[in-house]
């Protein structure tokens, strides 16, 4: 009796301990999915993360405020990432940004966060129109979204081409994944097709697109001067080696970067060599960061990926940029609110919207030419829309550009328009950014 | 000794054919009513309410569905996601392109379209039977999802193929907090469900069921079976339909149509496995132990990993959450094969004659 006494004692001793010492620190939730079909994606994404978090912690922290995150699994489902996040908003003294990394995820989440005001990132995916912070107050897609990232492409087509111009009377078509993902580009695609008279040829792929071969017939019928592929885990490598079967050049296809992984090339073997894709981060092991984890951080033996050959993997890198996102949100907002302080989710979104990080700022953190160089704004949450391009070269992804941005004005004009339309459907006054200090 | 009966005569045929003819039975849903109306809007947090209770009861809505036309009727479905995906879609449409609708004749309305779906694709049931019939159903769950996709007027033309729900407003108040969607849920839940027990207690029920035992039978003794058949299709997929009306409108928000995959009709199809093929109560037990253990797994994982400093690598937490999870349906299906209603009824049975079994 005495015993288990002891022990409740013990267990309550603990639990305390922890939960006080979780206060002097700023926590992350990490809805993160490591099982499953998309685990692969999940695992390095939110592993680069965290690698990150630890390298800031075992420098000190942000000014002397250690990171401390808690992670909940989604299984990449809406309904469990929604549980997630409605469990951890509240932990240890409170969250201070979400990151879910999955479109219907953050769809679930859009009027939450508006509500809990915790800050959304959604680095790199959708919605487009989220861009714009006046109606979007709560949710940072920083860096590109679907819709300047497929602006991106065609201005990248148009480069090859020698200038936007010579894309008129050209045959671009745009084998999609056919869900809201594969959906989002539609609307920029087309406009740019009116704008620079080229013929856009859409060809839809259901999910989860283990068979495409009557997809692959129509584009080599119809001859396509480009195929953009814009898929999704499965249909990535089973439509480069449809493209070997049918005869198309693999060097003609740009994907999507959620088909710009290695785990989306491999597994299509010699058939991909060429195959360029789009890249929000560039990879590797060479960047002072990335040197620092290796060393500091998978050095003792901390890593998160248990797989060492993932170190500086595409989506790897990726989490380490979205680690640098966060960390410098906070240490912007500190700069306003009190350095050494643990920030609120009012004041990181403060911070997030005034993320300024300069080429200068990038090659401080050790990562110049890992990411462009992002300016956040009230008005525009994204801060930067620049794409960079890489060909995948049958062994790793080397750049073929540097990064580069499409027709923004253009992009811009919708995003205004689609956001107002959807502050008009759910009674929003959006905000006045001349008004926002 | 907990449920004699002794000394309560029934004296009229109301009191026979009460849906609860023992006293402690009424007083215990009596209790639960109370407490899932009064004490818990008054005490749980607001996580109880949007992560755990809300989805809870929204599925147990949808379990209650396919248990009428697979537990009742014996028609095997995997299409129910696609009839919650249709009675999302639809109430979503009434709202936006009839003006001052009131809300819960949309969801209504988003059911009936559910239902007119649901009489459509159970036409394949007059002709085909068990497994044939399961894949005719798959059909529902590939062709809806697709419609809903391909076809921009379901969605308002919305450029991601997403709707966002109009906010929940009844006769002027606005369901915004948690606990407010709550009590709306818990109170639609529970009509329907008081409205199921009925109807299988009376004449409708009776057919399905002995359509479900052997249609030849029933035809002989005078059942019209398309009737009874079609008529277990519509009502189910009511049910179904109005469950996705509540996903979209008082959990999710926002939807797109993969919400509502071939996942989540396998996941309800195992909420009525586990819970009790053909009882109204393991409609509840199978969404509890399919919605609720998973979490409770993953806190407990967090909860070892955090206050005991019992660490466990997160992919290895994350793939352990699976395995017991699966280990645990594999437990009580090989305890208790009729689902776990049918373990409550073996209890009840028991607690009758404690302390004295003989």
């Amino acid at each position: 009796m005495n015993f288990i006494k002891q022990a409740w004692l013990g267990l309550a001793l603990i639990v305390a301990a922890s939960t006080a010492f979780a206060q002097s620190q700023q926590f992350i939730p990490i809805l993160s999915y490591r099982v499953g079909p998309y685990a692969a994606g999940g695992s390095g994404y939110f592993g680069g993360a965290i690698d990150y978090f630890n390298l800031i912690n075992l420098g000190g922290g942000i000014n002397g405020v250690k990171l401390f995150w808690e992670e909940c699994e989604t299984e990449y489902n809406a309904a469990r990432g929604v549980e997630c996040y409605e469990r951890l908003k509240t932990k240890n003294g409170g969250a201070t940004a979400i990151e879910p990394l999955s479109t219907g995820i953050a769809y679930g989440l859009f009027e939450r966060v508006a509500q809990d005001k915790i800050p959304m990132t959604t680095f790199g995916y959708g919605r487009g129109d989220s861009a714009d912070g006046r109606v979007f107050e709560w949710v940072f897609p920083i860096g590109t979204t679907y819709w300047d990232q497929a602006a991106a492409m065609i201005a990248y087509l148009g480069g090859k081409e020698g200038s936007d111009n010579k894309l008129k009377g050209k045959k671009i078509a745009y084998l999609y994944h056919d869900s809201a993902y594969g959906k989002e580009a539609i609307p920029v695609l087309e406009a740019l097709a009116t704008k620079l008279g080229f013929e856009l040829m859409k060809v839809p792929v259901t999910p989860p697109g283990n068979t495409q071969e009557s997809q692959w017939l129509q584009i080599r019928q119809a001859k396509p001067d480009y195929v953009i592929l814009w898929g999704f885990g499965v249909m990535n490598p089973v439509a480069i080696k449809a493209a070997a079967k049918v005869g198309y050049p693999r060097e003609k296809i740009i994907g999507v970067w959620w088909a710009g992984s290695e785990e989306d090339v491999i597994p299509a073997g010699d058939a991909a060599k060429g195959y360029v894709t789009a890249a929000f981060s560039a990879p590797g092991t060479n960047f002072p960061v990335m040197q620092d984890i290796v060393k500091k951080v998978y050095g003792p033996g901390k890593g998160n990926l248990e797989d060492k050959s993932r170190v500086g993997s595409i989506y790897h890198t990726r989490g380490i940029v979205y680690g640098i996102f966060m960390v410098e949100a906070i240490r912007v907002a500190q700069e306003k609110y009190g350095k050494g302080k643990v920030m609120t989710p009012t004041q990181v979104r403060w911070g997030l919207e005034h993320l300024n990080l300069s080429e200068a700022r990038i090659k401080e953190l050790g990562a110049a030419g890992m990411f462009p160089a992002i300016k956040t704004s009230c008005l525009d949450h994204e801060g930067s829309g620049m794409v960079k391009f890489q060909v995948w070269d049958g062994k790793e992804f080397k750049p073929v550009t540097g990064f580069i941005a499409g027709d923004r004005d253009l992009v811009r004009k919708m995003v205004d328009e689609s956001a107002a339309s959807y502050a008009v459907g759910k009674k929003l006054t959006p905000r006045d950014c001349g008004k926002e200090n | 000794m907990f449920y004699r009966e002794a000394g309560q005569y029934k004296t009229t045929y109301e009191a026979d054919a009460a849906i609860f003819p023992i006293r402690q039975d009424r007083i215990a849903m009596a209790v639960i009513l109370a407490v899932a109306f009064v004490v818990i809007p008054l005490t749980a947090s607001p996580y109880l309410f949007s992560a755990i209770l809300i989805p809870f009861l929204i599925l147990s809505l949808a379990a209650l569905g396919l248990n009428i036309l697979t537990g009742y009727a014996g028609q095997l479905s995997l299409g129910s996601a696609a009839f919650m995906a249709v009675g999302a879609f639809a109430s979503y449409n009434f709202v936006l392109r009839i003006p001052g609708i009131p809300l819960l004749v949309a969801f209504a309305a988003g059911g009936l379209s559910a239902a007119a779906v649901g009489i459509l694709f159970g036409l394949p049931s007059l002709r085909i039977r068990g497994f044939y019939l399961a894949v005719a159903t798959l059909a529902a769950q590939f062709f809806i999802l697709w419609c809903l996709t391909k076809i921009g007027w379901f969605t308002n033309y919305s450029s991601s193929g997403v709707i966002t729900a109009q906010p929940l407003e009844i006769l002027g108040y606005t369901f915004a907090t948690p606990q407010a969607k709550y009590l709306l849920v818990l109170a639609i839940v529970s009509v329907m469900a008081l409205a199921a027990k009925n109807m299988t207690r009376c004449n409708v029920g009776r057919q399905w069921m002995a359509v479900r035992d052997m249609d030849v039978a029933a035809e002989v003794i005078g059942i019209r079976l398309m009737r009874a058949k079609l008529l277990a299709f519509a009502v189910s997929s009511f049910y179904c339909g109005v469950a996705g009306a509540l996903f979209a409108y008082a959990y999710l928000g926002t939807v797109e149509p993969e919400a509502y995959n071939l996942d989540l009709s396998f996941r309800i199809l195992f909420m009525i496995i586990i819970g009790g093929v053909g009882t109204v109560l393991g409609a509840f037990l199978g969404s509890a132990f399919i919605t609720l253990l998973p979490i409770l797994l993953s806190t407990a994982v967090t909860f070892l990993d955090t206050s005991l400093h019992f660490t466990i690598a997160s992919s290895v937490a994350s793939n352990l959450e699976l395995m017991v999870f699966g280990g645990l349906i594999i437990f009580f299906l090989i305890v208790e094969p009729h689902g776990l209603a049918r373990l409550w009824q073996i209890a009840k049975e028991k607690l009758r004659l404690w302390p004295f079994p003989h």
